[in-house]
């Protein structure tokens, strides 16, 4: 079996585990939530109660078993129900509006991030000692902040004192959303102050792993074989050392998406970024919980197709990963 | 060590010259300096609460005292309704760090049992619990504690220590999972079966005291993740908003606009302590990574030759060992995971 083909069964496995969760935890909770949503809403429509009811598993919709059969064919056609807060929207609409800005957000960010800490790390681990290693601490200090509090320090300098930046939103007010340039432009302009949180705060810990699996492969017989064949150094460090350097990066990322995108929501909140975590602020302020479940599986599944599609790379730059069989 | 020294180029830097320093002086730099931060943290936690100037929910009336900048009554100011931030702020650090070591205890148990326990049963439990290991990985914490937290209608501190605890053991136990693995197959182990030993015993007095910095970073890390947890949920709101955490304080902070207002006083010393926190326990993990891995340590001890540092020497390889004997179904499990990559590649090194 195929690398790609197992993960791929994992993440299905995973998936799969992460619906079955969302579907019990309602009906294992105590107290009764639809009651409270209700007594939140007063004047939804009874079709709207029924629906909440089916969904939350309340008063008598049939067997666990025929609710779980039709809560994952629900799932698999994207209808994640009705929304209680923003009543008529359906909350897959609600999920549509807001996704695109939080992937498009963190997904830059992020890369960004990582190909810099590499970079940094591939340096700072030949140079095991020098100069990179004394801003280590700087560093760690800087990935130790909350994201959502750098936010604030940031928004403070360079929105509120400086006025470099705006203060929040996803782009200027009276602008209508679309292809056409004045938008765009607006959008990038107030995404920068996001994106450098994360950066700032990310780049850290992708430094601090790539330089301490760079030191162990520094110390490899083939590199120093490649320095006593007198390779130029530059050939040493990224053909030999970095290049396989690289690979336990490579598979740490995929964890380390789920770590980003947690800190990513929590500050969308800071600059009230349009993107999934302000729904999500505005799902737990209105108790609104269909929509935090369906949040909760959507960030769940882009965590997921995140490792997918690092797995993916992996395939590309590992041939084991290629050639091997699976150890039967 | 000693394979460096022959080529050394001073020699005179013996051991024995040193005048036997004791364990604190041996250890590497950046765990001291965790330890140390940690430590002022630790007590402030202790004795803050005793000695807080005011009660951090008493709201002075007075209009003067609303948003008052730092003075000598109020060393860290005031917020919009006159309470006093420092009060607030050492009741806080107790609330955050007594919440985020109950769960690193509790957690990093779990984690430990459901390690060892894979590791030592194999066959189908080994299976098992790495599977719900690997998938709890995956899964991203902060979305779920939203909505299990969103379902518990007591928001208290024990809910959200309960929840926490739950999604907080799965990194430790991979860990601990695999040193166990290669623990197990060394030969004190099987002389210790050999001899007649139980289970339960070589778990407790073979097992475990070989795995001691493994189980501190692991705690560390925990720790570190339910600080971050904790405090995330609260500025979120989905926290008892009624106690003082640094989380709570950050959400009041948030929510009357204190960066809008400029009240930097109210929303900088509780992120600060949060960060400073943060940086300790991220030092101390270091510090016990750089005890386990001698290469990682400052290049202070190494030695440079013709230009180019060299390394102290390889660490022995207790984790290149760890994933050897494995049945046919755990093999095929454990090939669903990532790391299973990296197995051959050890393997082929250790060899």
């Amino acid at each position: 079996m195929p690398f790609i083909l197992r993960r791929l069964v994992f993440y299905l496995v995973t998936a799969w585990v992460a619906l079955t969760i969302n579907f019990f935890i309602p009906r294992a909770m105590p107290g009764n939530a639809v009651q409270s949503i209700m007594s939140k809403f007063p004047n939804l429509q009874p079709a709207a109660y029924r629906a909440l009811e089916a969904l939350l598993g309340v008063g008598h919709p049939g067997s666990i078993w025929s609710q779980y059969t039709s809560y994952l064919d629900d799932i698999f056609h994207f209808n994640f129900g009705t929304d209680v807060s923003q009543y008529p929207a359906s909350v897959s609409s609600l999920l549509g509006q807001t996704l695109p800005w939080t992937v498009t957000l963190v997904g830059t960010a992020t890369v960004i991030a990582f190909l810099i800490g590499t970079g940094l790390g591939i340096l700072a681990g030949w140079r095991h000692g020098g100069s990179l290693d004394r801003v280590l601490p700087g560093l760690m200090f800087l990935q130790a902040i909350p994201y959502f509090f750098f936010a604030l320090i940031l928004l403070e300098l360079f929105a509120s004192k400086f006025h470099v930046f705006p203060l929040g939103q996803g782009y200027a007010q009276g602008l209508i959303p679309g292809w056409h340039w004045d938008f765009i432009s607006s959008a990038v302009y107030h995404s920068l102050l996001p994106a450098l949180t994360i950066v700032l705060t990310s780049i850290a810990g992708w430094m601090l792993t790539m330089r301490n699996v760079m030191i162990t492969t520094v110390g490899e017989d083939y590199v120093i074989a490649a320095q006593a064949k007198g390779l130029p150094n530059r050939r040493v460090i990224y053909t030999y050392a970095a290049r396989n350097a690289l690979l336990p990066q490579l598979q740490g990322f995929g964890l380390a998406v789920g770590f980003v995108v947690q800190g990513a929501l929590v500050m969308e909140i800071v600059f009230s970024y349009p993107g999934i975590g302000l729904l999500l602020l505005n799902a737990v302020s209105s108790n609104d919980y269909p929509l935090m479940q369906a949040i909760f599986l959507v960030i769940t599944f882009a965590v997921l197709l995140a490792n997918l599609i690092v797995d993916v790379i992996v395939v590309f730059a590992d041939p084991r990963a290629r050639t091997r069989e699976a150890t039967l | 060590m000693t394979a460096v020294l022959p080529i050394s180029a001073e020699p005179a830097a013996l051991p024995q010259e040193e005048t036997r320093p004791g364990r604190w002086r041996r250890m590497p730099a950046k765990a001291k300096a965790g330890a140390t931060l940690l430590g002022v943290f630790v007590l402030a936690g202790i004795i803050g609460p005793l000695v807080t100037p005011y009660d951090p929910s008493f709201q002075n009336p007075a209009p003067s005292l609303s948003l008052h900048a730092p003075d000598s009554a109020h060393l860290l100011g005031t917020t919009q309704s006159g309470q006093d931030v420092l009060s607030q702020l050492l009741v806080g650090i107790r609330l955050t760090l007594e919440l985020a070591f109950i769960v690193g205890v509790v957690a990093t148990a779990m984690a430990v049992i459901v390690g060892v326990t894979a590791a030592f049963l194999g066959g189908v439990w080994d299976e098992v619990l790495s599977l719900l290991t690997n998938v709890f990985l995956v899964i991203p914490a902060l979305p779920l504690l939203i909505v299990l937290l969103g379902y518990l209608q007591t928001k208290g501190q024990a809910a959200t220590i309960l929840v926490l605890t739950l999604l907080g053991w799965p990194w430790g136990a991979r860990v601990i999972r695999a040193q166990t693995l290669a623990i197990r197959n060394r030969d004190f182990v099987a002389a210790s079966r050999e001899t007649g030993e139980k289970t339960w015993r070589i778990i407790a007095f073979e097992i475990i005291p070989n795995e001691v910095s493994l189980i501190a970073a692991s705690f560390v890390n925990t720790v570190l993740y339910a600080i971050g947890a904790s405090v995330a949920l609260a500025f979120i709101g989905v926290a008892d908003l009624t106690s003082w955490s640094l989380g709570t304080m950050l959400y009041w902070a948030e929510s009357q606009q204190a960066l809008q207002l400029g009240a930097w006083w109210w929303f900088v010393p509780p992120g600060l302590a949060v960060a400073l926190i943060g940086t300790a326990l991220v030092l101390l993990n270091t510090g016990i990574d750089e005890l386990g891995n001698p290469r990682l340590r400052d290049a202070a001890r190494t030695s440079r030759i013709s230009g180019r540092w060299l390394p102290p020497a390889e660490p022995t390889p207790v984790l290149t060992e760890a994933f050897q004997r494995r049945g046919r179904l755990a093999g095929i499990l454990h090939s669903f995971s990532r790391s299973s990559l990296l197995d051959e590649n050890n393997g082929g090194q250790a060899r």
